[in-house]
């Protein structure tokens, strides 16, 4: 077993730790400290897989960004705790069966695909991944995309204020 | 780093699973969403996965994308979020069942 | 036989279509601005149409001297169904002609005389605007008789007869808010018509069974194909004459069928004088002559035709001495010259029907025009003395011959036409009646005894009943103020009576014996003629008759003059017979007992039984409509609510049912929604996974 499967072994264990204790955790506030743990750790794995502009965004707008609007939120509301009433008895064990049925399916998936992923792996080329890179392509292939991508993020920052807003006047 | 694709794929899918019970099970509606979030991460972890096995940029490119319109959406999301507690003064997805037939 | 056809490029021949397309012409002018341009053009168009005519026939008279043997002018194609082809074709031969010239010529004088006539009636009527009218029925007459005599075939001729039935009925009936219990002339119109009709019928039945022998309409192929089978059609032969004969004896108003004829009095005057003189009635006449082939290889036939047409002559002269309203007189004698043509016809002697159609054609032309004339004069008299003082008493009838007397000085020309119409219906020679009549009674002496008896007293009562009319009319004193005061009608209707007189005087040149002119000429149609040859015993009889006749007549009636309100001196002498010579021998009566009243209790019957209970009450009301109702009740109750309302409400009711069951299924909580997607993921990867 080579040290980076070790390594990347280390990683997964923290990054689906942290994701079940999201998942578990009874109080909102952990939950999204939690998460944000998961997001710094698959950031890790994004350096590691020659992505180094992806993990930089991911860490700056997912768990800066993103996370701290979350945290926000939850305390502008004060709902840290959900109040345990359990109107839909069946759906945990149910979910839980999906669970494992969609990880089957997923495990059945790798382990009849796996010889071609193993098979056609290819040295990547230098400085793949790197900031320049990405950006090259994205200014040049991805332009208009991009551009949408900016008047997208504006439609939702004016849709996100006008549903926050006080409307007296909507009320009849 | 030399990590079999299979790997990373597999973690990617626990990551997905753990995030479609995180929306199944929990009833606040935040950890809901940060669950969708999860989900979002665990694709953008396999996009990132499939760049490296056949060196092709583009799917890095895309992860740029999906964590703008992440971005875009859980702005909008909290948003609502908050206008929902606002009326109904409680964030249990439980709650809000005003689809019932 | 033998007839050439004849297109467009017939000479004179080619106008024949006009001797009809003329009156037609002049009716629809007169349809159309006969009311704007008034009395006078209505008039005029009229009388011009008919006049020419009659021109038109005086060419075809002309033309047929040179081809005496007859043309037939094609008009028009009608009907072509398999074998039955009939065309739209004329018949101009010397006989067609001959009718032709007579119907257009007398016609003409009788529209002349009417321009005068009607221009009062209208107003003695009080409705002036229907002046238009009569002359356009009067046309209309005209072209349906034009239509009959020139006709080539059955169909065609069927056309005609029923024309001039149909023109009849409106003219008889013209004053049809008039008369008794004010339908009485609608009534008579209606008579007339019906009584036709079963004439028509005979008629008809008789054109079938020429088609169904011979194969065709036509009458040259008809007679040509009956001659060629001669004595093997003889009993289908007795058949179509027969029946011929019943649609004779309605036209010409024989035995039985010739009641209408007297009612068809209730027409205006000139209307009596065109069906009885010119037009209607001689169709049957002319029929029969038209037919002679078929009627000679009937024998029992003409045998028939003969007999009826005598016992019509008596029957009817004696019903004529009987009666006190002047035009009525005249109807029956109308009937009983027919008697003496039909007999003659009847008996084979073609020629003098033919020649006694003529004659009588003038001289009852000119009686009907005269006995106008006279009612008029009598209606000017009434409306005189009207004036002065009111209308008390029964009213008054102007054509009774009891409220007339001593006309001879107020109406001198009237009173010398009449007279001459008179004498020449009652055959004094050298008068034109009394030629025809005498070869009609010259042939009937050697052909039929029998009939020639029956006619030789029919004459004597002709000559009687006339010389009653002509003293009780013109002689004596008046009998009442109106015929006191009565006075001269203007030219317009004196001229046609003078022109008709002289007709009446001098139409016995048409076939004088000796010269036998008409004889010559129909003999081109009709062969088998003989000329018949001038008896002087019967000649001499028939006369002695006659003068016997009127002298009987003035012992009667002129020595002692009548007085007002006295009964007829007849009834004394006469006694029940005279009442039953009153009553036309309650013929009508009889009539009424044996055929209408059983006709009406059965029409009746079924009106009120058959129609009326079982086919409205009981089978309509009972099992249609309460059939109908019971069905629509099952389909309403059964079917309806339980199949129909049970299959659309089943159906609301499976869907409710689903629906209420699958509502459940929409919990309202997002996350069963999310379960419900996560499951069709995993579904759908499995499908991927495992295809």
């Amino acid at each position: 077993m080579s040290i980076d499967v070790i390594i990347f072994l280390g990683l997964a264990a923290v990054a689906i730790a942290s994701a079940v204790s999201m998942l578990i955790s009874r109080n909102a506030i952990y939950s999204a400290i939690f998460l944000v743990m998961n997001f710094i750790t698959v950031a890790v794995l994004y350096l590691l897989l020659n992505a180094a502009f992806i993990a930089l965004v991911q860490v700056t707008v997912y768990a800066g960004a993103i996370m701290v609007l979350f945290l926000f939120v939850i305390m502008l509301l004060g709902a840290e705790h959900v109040e345990t009433s359990r109107k839909l008895p069946w759906q945990l064990p149910v979910a839980l069966i999906f669970g494992l049925i969609l990880v089957g399916e997923f495990g059945l998936m790798l382990y009849t695909r796996m010889d071609v992923l193993a098979e056609s792996v290819q040295s990547v080329v230098e400085g793949f991944g790197s900031p320049a890179s990405v950006g090259s392509e994205l200014f040049r292939t991805y332009l208009i995309p991009f551009e949408i991508t900016s008047v997208l993020l504006l439609v939702a920052m004016v849709g996100a204020i006008v549903l926050s807003r006080n409307e007296r006047k909507e009320s009849r | 780093m030399n990590i079999p694709t299979t790997y990373l794929l597999a973690l990617s899918g626990v990551m997905f699973t753990l995030g479609v019970l995180g929306v199944l099970i929990r009833r606040n509606t935040i950890v809901i969403f940060m669950s969708i979030e999860l989900m979002l991460n665990s694709a953008n972890l396999a996009f990132i996965s499939f760049a490296r096995q056949f060196s092709e940029l583009p799917g890095q490119v895309f992860v740029f994308f999906v964590i703008a319109v992440a971005a875009a959406e859980v702005a909008v999301g909290l948003a609502l979020i908050v206008t929902i507690f606002k009326t109904r003064h409680s964030i249990d997805i439980d709650q809000i069942n005003k689809l019932r037939g | 036989m033998a007839s050439i056809e004849v297109g467009v490029n017939g000479g004179l021949f080619s106008f024949a279509p006009l001797i009809i397309f003329l009156p037609i012409l002049g009716l629809l002018i007169n349809i159309i601005v006969g009311r704007r341009f008034g009395e006078r053009f209505t008039g005029a168009v009229a009388c011009t149409a008919v006049g020419l005519s009659f021109a038109v026939a005086v060419l075809q008279f002309i033309a047929l001297r040179g081809h005496p043997e007859g043309v037939n002018v094609m008009v028009a194609d009608w009907i072509t169904i398999g074998t039955l082809d009939v065309a739209w074709s004329l018949k101009i031969d010397t006989l067609s002609v001959a009718m032709v010239l007579m119907v257009t010529g007398v016609s003409t004088l009788i529209h002349i005389y009417a321009v005068g006539y009607m221009h009062e009636d209208v107003r003695f009527q009080g409705d002036p605007g229907r002046y238009t009218r009569f002359f356009v029925f009067f046309n209309l007459f005209v072209a349906s008789m034009m239509v009959l005599v020139t006709a080539n075939n059955f169909l065609m001729m069927f056309v005609g007869w029923e024309g001039v039935g149909l023109c009849s009925y409106l003219l008889i009936g013209f004053w049809f808010e008039k008369g008794e219990d004010g339908i009485g002339n609608a009534v008579a119109g209606k008579k007339a018509f019906i009584t036709n009709r079963i004439g028509d019928f005979g008629f008809l039945i008789a054109m079938f069974l020429v088609f169904w022998q011979f194969g065709s309409l036509e009458f040259d192929q008809v007679f040509t194909s009956a001659q060629a089978a001669g004595a093997a059609v003889g009993g289908v032969a007795t058949a179509i004459t027969l029946f011929l004969l019943l649609g004779a004896t309605g036209k010409s108003a024989q035995i039985p069928l010739f009641v209408w004829l007297p009612d068809a009095m209730a027409g205006p005057t000139p209307v009596s004088a065109l069906i009885h003189a010119a037009t209607m009635v001689t169709a049957g006449i002319y029929m029969i002559a038209r037919n002679h082939v078929l009627f000679e290889l009937a024998p029992f036939s003409s045998t028939m035709v003969a007999i009826v047409g005598g016992a019509t002559a008596l029957f009817a002269a004696t019903i004529a001495v009987g009666q006190f309203d002047i035009k009525r007189v005249l109807a029956y004698s109308t009937i009983s010259q027919l008697g003496f043509m039909v007999a003659a016809v009847g008996l084979g002697a073609y020629v003098a029907g033919m020649f006694h159609l003529v004659t009588h054609a003038f001289f009852k032309a000119l009686l009907f025009l005269s006995a106008g004339s006279v009612i008029q004069g009598i209606e000017h008299g009434h409306h005189h003395i009207e004036h002065g003082k009111e209308a008390t008493g029964p009213p008054f009838d102007p054509q009774d011959m009891r409220n007339m007397g001593g006309l001879r000085s107020k109406m001198k020309i009237t009173f010398w036409v009449y007279l001459i119409g008179a004498l020449t219906l009652s055959g004094i020679p050298p008068l034109a009646g009394f030629f025809s009549k005498d070869e009609i009674l010259a042939d009937a002496s050697h052909a039929n005894p029998a009939v020639y008896w029956l006619l030789a007293i029919a004459a004597f009562f002709t000559a009687f009943y006339m010389g009653r009319q002509i003293l009780m009319v013109f002689f004596g004193k008046p009998r009442s103020e109106a015929a006191a005061h009565a006075m001269e009608n203007p030219p317009v209707m004196t001229v046609p009576l003078i022109a008709l007189a002289s007709l009446s005087v001098l139409g016995g040149i048409l076939n004088l014996p000796g010269v036998h002119s008409l004889t010559d000429w129909l003999h081109h149609t009709l062969e088998h003629v003989h000329a018949g040859e001038f008896n002087f015993i019967v000649a001499g009889f028939s006369t002695l008759l006659a003068l016997l006749a009127i002298t009987l007549a003035y012992l009667i009636y002129g020595r002692t003059k009548m007085k007002k309100g006295e009964p007829d001196p007849l009834r004394k002498i006469l006694g029940p017979i005279f009442v039953g010579m009153h009553n036309k021998w309650w013929v009508d009566e009889l009539y009424d007992l044996l055929i209408i009243r059983p006709y009406v209790a059965l029409a009746a019957f079924f009106a009120d039984i058959v129609d009326w209970r079982f086919w409205h009450d009981w089978f309509h009301d009972s099992v249609l409509a309460r059939g109908f109702r019971g069905l629509a009740w099952w389909l309403s109750q059964a079917f309806d609510l339980r199949v129909i309302d049970g299959i659309a409400n089943g159906l609301a009711d499976v869907t409710k049912g689903v629906a209420a069951r699958l509502r459940t299924l929409q919990t309202g909580y997002v996350r069963n929604y999310a379960l419900s997607v996560f499951a069709g993921v995993i579904l759908v990867l499995g499908y991927f996974l495992f295809r």
